[in-house]
């Protein structure tokens, strides 16, 4: 039952966004760590949004899935921005140790996009420029 | 209690004993004229002099008896506006201690048998010994409340975070960071994250004393909790001193950017944020 749970990852142009709704636990977490994965190898994403706004409860397990997802990520040339986290979530993490310093946060979806979008290569914004006319 | 001649000595010679306890009150060197005017104390004095007749009267010298509750209530109401008046536990206990001796003096005049007056000068200054003692008790229960009020106004005004403009906000910090109040100026500063949206915060230290290991490491604590929430700190108010110190200490502040003063750190934020300040026209003074 567990490992078919999934949390979806919507495509927004070079973008990969996932939304965090449900209370992560570990079998979700790898599962998602591998999905996404796949899912930046086969589209070619350059950058990834995690909106954990609605996520009240972390543990150091959590907390390491998204630094290291970030680190993945990175590896496979795209950026990773978490954003949303709340108070107590942060504050936990600190208080965890892990303050997962490779990792870039926003405060919500709006700004993290913007945020990706400066991550962009600048020919990628080029071409983008040159499709749109 | 029923062959005592308390009551009586009390309510006969009222007017004398009233007469002489304010006299005495007066030229004691506890005496507070600078803090209490003697009409008040003449008041004060009355009108416990009527409840404590009455209670006497009524039998039983334990002052936990129901008969007491009126001389108990004027005497916390007392020591409590003395206390906050600023008179010293002694000087309040003056007030019941006082009493006794016109007290005796009245004893003495009306009792013949001196084996019962000797009886009941012991009663009265056991009981006048726990009225006094209760004023003490409740003189410090006062000040006690006081402290503690002052604790809670102290932690609660020493963590206002301010919104300086549209994204920015500070956190002046004055006095020590110990753990209880990194807590509380954490929790403030990231719900005022989250309230107003703002990108940058500013911590400015300029009011806290000494900076050694354990507040930086609070520091850097709150820095890293509002950086996961997306928010970008800067420290201010770095005084010379305290820069000596945390290089001696090799506390690294590497990954935060710092500023000398909060003006310093308030151009950086703007400068962030894409703001600029243009004067209009010259200043006019």
């Amino acid at each position: 039952m567990a490992s078919t749970d999934r949390i979806p990852i919507l495509t927004m142009g070079d973008f990969l966004l996932v939304t965090i709704q449900v209370d992560m636990h570990d079998q979700l977490a790898l599962t998602l760590q591998d999905d996404l994965t796949n899912r930046i190898v086969k589209a070619g994403a350059k950058g990834v949004l995690i909106d954990i706004s609605s996520l009240d409860i972390v543990d150091s397990f959590i907390g390491r899935m998204l630094g290291n997802i970030s680190g993945m990520a990175r590896v496979l040339d795209a950026q990773t921005v978490v954003v949303g986290m709340q108070p107590a979530v942060a504050i936990t993490l600190v208080e965890l140790g892990l303050t997962l310093s490779g990792v870039h946060t926003a405060l919500d979806v709006e700004r993290g996009m913007t945020m990706l979008r400066r991550y962009l290569p600048v020919d990628l914004l080029a071409t983008d420029v040159i499709d749109q006319d | 209690m029923s062959t005592s001649k308390i009551p009586a000595t009390l309510q006969s010679q009222r007017d004398e004993i009233l007469q002489e306890w304010i006299r005495e009150q007066l030229a004691a060197e506890s005496n507070r004229g600078d803090l209490l005017s003697q009409g008040e104390l003449r008041a004060e004095s009355e009108r416990f002099l009527n409840v404590f007749t009455r209670a006497v009267s009524s039998g039983g010298i334990n002052i936990r008896d129901e008969a007491y509750t009126p001389v108990l209530e004027i005497l916390a109401e007392l020591s409590r506006s003395r206390g906050r008046q600023g008179f010293s536990p002694a000087e309040t206990a003056t007030f019941v201690f006082s009493l006794k001796q016109p007290l005796f003096a009245a004893m003495r005049k009306s009792y013949s048998d001196s084996a019962l007056l000797l009886d009941e000068t012991w009663t009265v200054t056991v009981l006048l010994d726990q009225l006094g003692l209760y004023t003490t008790e409740i003189h410090q229960q006062a000040r006690e409340e006081v402290i503690r009020r002052q604790q809670e106004e102290m932690l609660e005004l020493s963590t206002p975070v301010v919104q300086l403009w549209d994204g920015i906000v500070a956190l002046p910090l004055i006095g020590t960071l110990d753990s209880a109040r990194t807590s509380v100026v954490m929790e403030t500063l990231l719900q005022t994250i989250v309230e107003t949206r703002s990108e940058i915060a500013i911590i400015d230290i300029t009011g806290v004393p000494t900076v050694d290991t354990l507040v930086a490491q609070h520091l850097l604590k709150t820095v890293a909790a509002a950086r996961l929430m997306g928010a970008d700190c800067i420290i201010s108010g770095i005084r010379p001193q305290i820069a000596q110190t945390m290089v001696h200490l090799q506390i690294d502040l590497s990954t935060v950017s710092t500023k000398a003063s909060m003006a310093e750190a308030l151009r950086e934020a703007m400068r962030r944020t894409g703001l600029a300040v243009v004067r209009v026209k010259a200043a006019t003074v």
